[in-house]
């Protein structure tokens, strides 16, 4: 463990552990209940595998009402619970407590039901991202987020973190495209919002869960909106001689009013470390590669592959290759695809950074980067959705040298502090968790924090569902609903009033 | 006497909510008073007129990003990012010829608090789909941030988006960051005449499920497309429309896409940008309901489940009814003047569920009735949680969305 303190255990629950096994086991009977150490080492970590802990006990329901039962369960007794999927959270958001119990909803593995003629599919939670399109792309069907786990994660996990992907520029977030779910509170009470119509009846609580980082509620079931597949997607790849002349041809992509189905770029380390790893055919010699992907009707790609290619010309691009195939066009994007084991194979280890910054702010942030290289010595390379300003530095470091893991923590927290600085924000998709909690304040004042902390209030007043995450300091909901009432005011005088 | 304080900044509306706090005074939250009759009444001795924090704070048409305060008037900004050939792709209807008021009225705040969406939700979203980030002064009169002001953001709670359809109960938006997006080059409408309700959204379903990406999807039944005078429309038949937008040779290749997936069996007819657009603004704003004051609902349903849902609800109640969002939003307009609330919600059970809104009709019909769709027990009571944790006094906008909230 590094420096991120988490709430300290309660050593009455601790005391009581053998009771609240028991208890589990009388609600989830058979194989259900985990206590034995070796066999919750699995449950240790997430993606986020500098930190880890094992749980009290961890617990893997099989029906809602079950669910229901654990969670009213810890909820009369104080119990904390950390909910977790397939546990690929790369901030630290399935991280357990050791005095918490581990809800793992991974057996919540079925799809219910696939209605086409609505764009539907209700899912349980434990289904993994890709799993989704599988049901479906025999019908020509997809689901659109696609995060880079998407083979492992699960949808339950991507409503928790709003995951995005390469392609959410153009068809959005989880948040965009969800349209309803059913979950359990901390209480056990079991709520249903939404479902295949659109829009939420009163408050959109669509829209507080997804990205809740797993502190709101435990979902059982999701309904998303699946799209047709783009007749056809080609991609283009785009080497340039500098960061600044990419940047640009980015902005004039868009300022000319093509939003591209993905549109990453990645630096010069980045590109050497995926090339020498895939070899996608990289230009070696480029200082900034973009691969920009153009999805939809033949006669549009056609169309804007052409534009596309005289604002590259335009922007001084050294390289211009267009996909003439299916192959190659999986081909161009392996080596994207593969930037973070590629990266693995010249370092022994790796942070993956998640800042946003608005996009013209590009040269001046990869600049401050290479500054903050040399402070802290330790390499970075730079993968960037670049059509919607999200960079993922990957810094390199290895964890056995003494130090190493510490330089490569404050390295990624200059990093985001200089995300905040120039405008952006602390995580574009891979979410708070522990990994940026201490860092909410350099983006949030204290009464924005607790208000966000009022909202956790309306749904677990006593902090029980996975306390610790996102939020750096705990405060009671008591204390945060006080009011400051500013008596024997006069009522405004110079406000204008008719 | 209704006292009216209209503050020139924030600093003034924070005092001005805190004074609310301290005496107890609930306020009515106004923008330009364009949604006024629309939703529950508010009972409240003064109103708060935020229509004076108006402007532009930033736009960056290359960033994609736009940020307003939130009285700044929609058709300024509408028109604003017009002029980078660019557009709110949300698609925020115009609420004023169906309520009975001019058009080209209403604020952002407006456009957050009443979650506002057009024909092309269907494949954009509503305003809470488009929104970044915003600044608010709570019932609590603290003023906070949430989100920011990039395209891609999950740092902490999604508070602009929760906001969003709150009608001004929960906070006070004074600044608004939305996402913009490029205006199509050009449009075209499919237009496939003289269909049923229900081979009307057959035909939509099938359109929707093909590789065309539809932006919008409706079905005006002839008694509907009738009482529209658009030039180069012709509404003397049932019209089931679909709109094709993006560059020149992708709007006519997805026309012929169409054409080849309803080839032979049904006539398709096109409509050219500029009838497409006028076409669609009618079926934005509701204009077929536009004029006189018969009770009309909003109600969304599952898309195929449209037809059923109003062939079954005219069994006992006369109406007009014409869908939108692929069948999926209906507009009900009730001819004999009652609201008939109940039986129409019953109806949107049976018909496997949805919400239905009830708006225009009386104030003291929406004083009695319901206009937002009654929610179950535990969502009702986190619903009430939520809006304590943001106003506790309930001073803001008190009852807007139903009792106690």
């Amino acid at each position: 463990m590094t420096g991120i303190a988490m709430p300290k255990p309660s050593d009455a629950v601790l005391a009581r552990r053998r009771d609240i096994v028991a208890a589990l086991q009388e609600i989830v009977p058979g194989e259900g209940v985990i206590d034995a150490d070796t066999e919750m080492r699995a449950y240790e970590t997430d993606g986020l595998t500098a930190y880890r802990q094992l749980p009290l006990v961890v617990v893997l329901p099989e029906t809602v009402d079950q669910v229901a039962r654990i969670l009213r369960y810890c909820y009369e007794n104080d119990v904390k619970v950390v909910p977790r999927g397939a546990g690929t959270s790369l901030s630290g958001g399935a991280l357990p407590l050791a005095d918490g119990v581990l809800l793992s909803m991974m057996k919540f593995n079925q799809v219910l039901e696939i209605d086409y003629d609505n764009r539907a599919v209700v899912v349980q939670p434990g289904v993994t991202n890709l799993g989704i399109t599988r049901a479906v792309e025999e019908e020509g069907f997809y689901y659109a987020p696609d995060p880079s786990s998407q083979i492992a994660c699960s949808i339950g996990g991507n409503i928790a973190e709003n995951s995005g992907g390469v392609h959410c520029l153009k068809y959005g977030l989880t948040t965009n495209n969800v349209l309803g779910l059913q979950m359990v509170l901390m209480t056990g009470e079991v709520i249903r919002i939404g479902g295949k119509h659109l829009d939420s009846e009163g408050y959109d609580m669509l829209a507080l869960m997804t990205g809740s980082e797993g502190l709101l509620g435990v979902v059982t079931e999701v309904t998303v909106r699946i799209l047709q597949s783009p007749e056809t997607a080609r991609a283009v790849l785009i080497g340039f001689p500098s960061s600044e002349d990419s940047g640009k041809c980015v902005a004039d992509i868009i300022g000319a009013g093509i939003i591209p189905g993905g549109m990453e770029m990645m630096d010069k380390p980045a590109i050497h470390a995926a090339e020498d790893f895939v070899h996608a055919g990289y230009p070696r010699e480029a200082e900034a590669l973009l691969i920009v992907e153009l999805d939809g009707p033949e006669a549009e790609v056609d169309h804007l592959l052409s534009r596309i290619e005289e604002i590259a010309r335009a922007n001084r691009a050294d390289t211009i290759r267009v996909s003439s195939s299916e192959e190659e066009r999986m081909t161009f994007w392996a080596g994207r695809k593969a930037a973070f084991p590629a990266v693995g194979r010249i370092s022994p280890d790796y942070l993956c950074m998640d800042g946003t910054i608005p996009r013209k702010e590009l040269p001046k942030v990869l600049a401050g980067m290479r500054a903050l290289s040399e402070k802290h010595g330790l390499r970075v390379a730079n993968v960037f959705h670049a059509g919607d300003g999200n960079l993922h530095p990957l810094i390199l470091y290895d964890a056995n040298k003494p130090g190493e893991l510490e330089a490569a923590e404050a390295f990624g927290a200059d990093i985001l502090k200089l995300c905040v600085e120039v405008g952006g924000v602390l995580t574009g998709e891979h979410g708070v968790g522990i990994e940026k909690r201490d860092l909410m304040g350099e983006m949030f004042s204290e009464d924005d924090l607790k208000q966000q902390q009022r909202v956790k209030c309306a749904f677990d007043e006593k902090h029980l569902l996975n306390p610790g995450k996102v939020f750096p300091t705990l405060h009671r909901c008591a204390e945060l609903g006080r009011m400051h009432v500013h008596k024997g005011k006069l009522p405004f005088p110079d406000i204008p009033r008719f | 006497m209704t006292d009216t304080f209209k503050p020139r900044d924030e600093k003034d509306l924070v005092e001005a909510v805190r004074w609310a706090i301290s005496e107890d005074h609930p306020l009515e939250v106004v923008g330009q008073g364009s949604k006024r009759d629309l939703g529950r009444p508010v009972q409240a001795g003064h109103v708060l007129d935020l229509s004076g924090l108006s402007g532009v704070v930033s736009y960056e048409p290359a960033e994609l990003v736009l940020t307003v305060r939130a009285g700044t008037p929609i058709a300024e900004v509408e028109s604003l990012v017009e002029d980078s050939g660019q557009e709110l792709a949300f698609e925020p209807m115009d609420y004023g010829p169906l309520l009975g008021h001019e058009p080209g009225r209403g604020t952002i705040g407006g456009v957050v608090g009443a979650n506002l969406s057009g024909p092309k939700r269907l494949k954009h979203g509503a305003a809470r789909d488009h929104i970044l980030g915003l600044q608010a002064v709570s019932g609590r009169g603290e003023m906070f941030k949430a989100g920011g002001k990039v395209v891609k953001n999950v740092t902490g709670y999604d508070l602009p988006r929760a906001l969003c359809g709150s009608w001004g109960t929960l906070a006070l938006a004074t600044e608004v960051t939305f996402k913009v997006l490029p205006r199509a080059e050009t449009e075209a409408t499919v237009l496939l005449p003289g269909l049923s309700d229900a081979e009307a959204v057959r035909s939509l379903t099938r359109a929707m499920g093909s590789s065309a990406e539809v932006s919008a999807a409706a079905h005006l039944p002839r008694a509907v497309a009738e009482r529209l005078e658009i030039e180069g429309f012709d509404g003397s038949k049932d019209a089931t429309i679909l709109r094709l937008e993006g560059f020149g040779p992708s709007v006519d290749y997805r026309f012929d896409t169409l054409g080849k997936l309803f080839g032979g069996g049904i006539a398709t007819e096109r409509l050219d940008a500029g009838v497409s657009r006028a076409l669609w603004r009618a079926v934005r704003d509701c204009l077929p309901f536009a004029g006189g004051d018969t009770p009309v609902w909003r109600v969304s349903l599952a898309p195929t489940a449209g037809p059923a849902f109003v062939a079954d609800l005219s069994r006992v109640v006369a109406l007009d009814a014409f869908y939108d969002w692929s069948g999926g939003l209906v507009w009900l307009r009730l001819k004999d003047g009652e609201p008939q609330a109940e039986a129409v919600r019953e109806a949107v059970r049976r018909a496997g569920g949805g919400h239905a809104t009830l708006v225009r009709a009386s104030q003291a019909v929406r004083a009695g009735v319901p206009v937002f769709e009654p929610q179950p027990k535990p969502l009702g009571e986190l619903s009430r949680r939520l809006k304590a944790q943001f106003d506790p006094s309930g001073i803001l906008n008190p009852g807007r969305m139903a009792s106690g909230v």
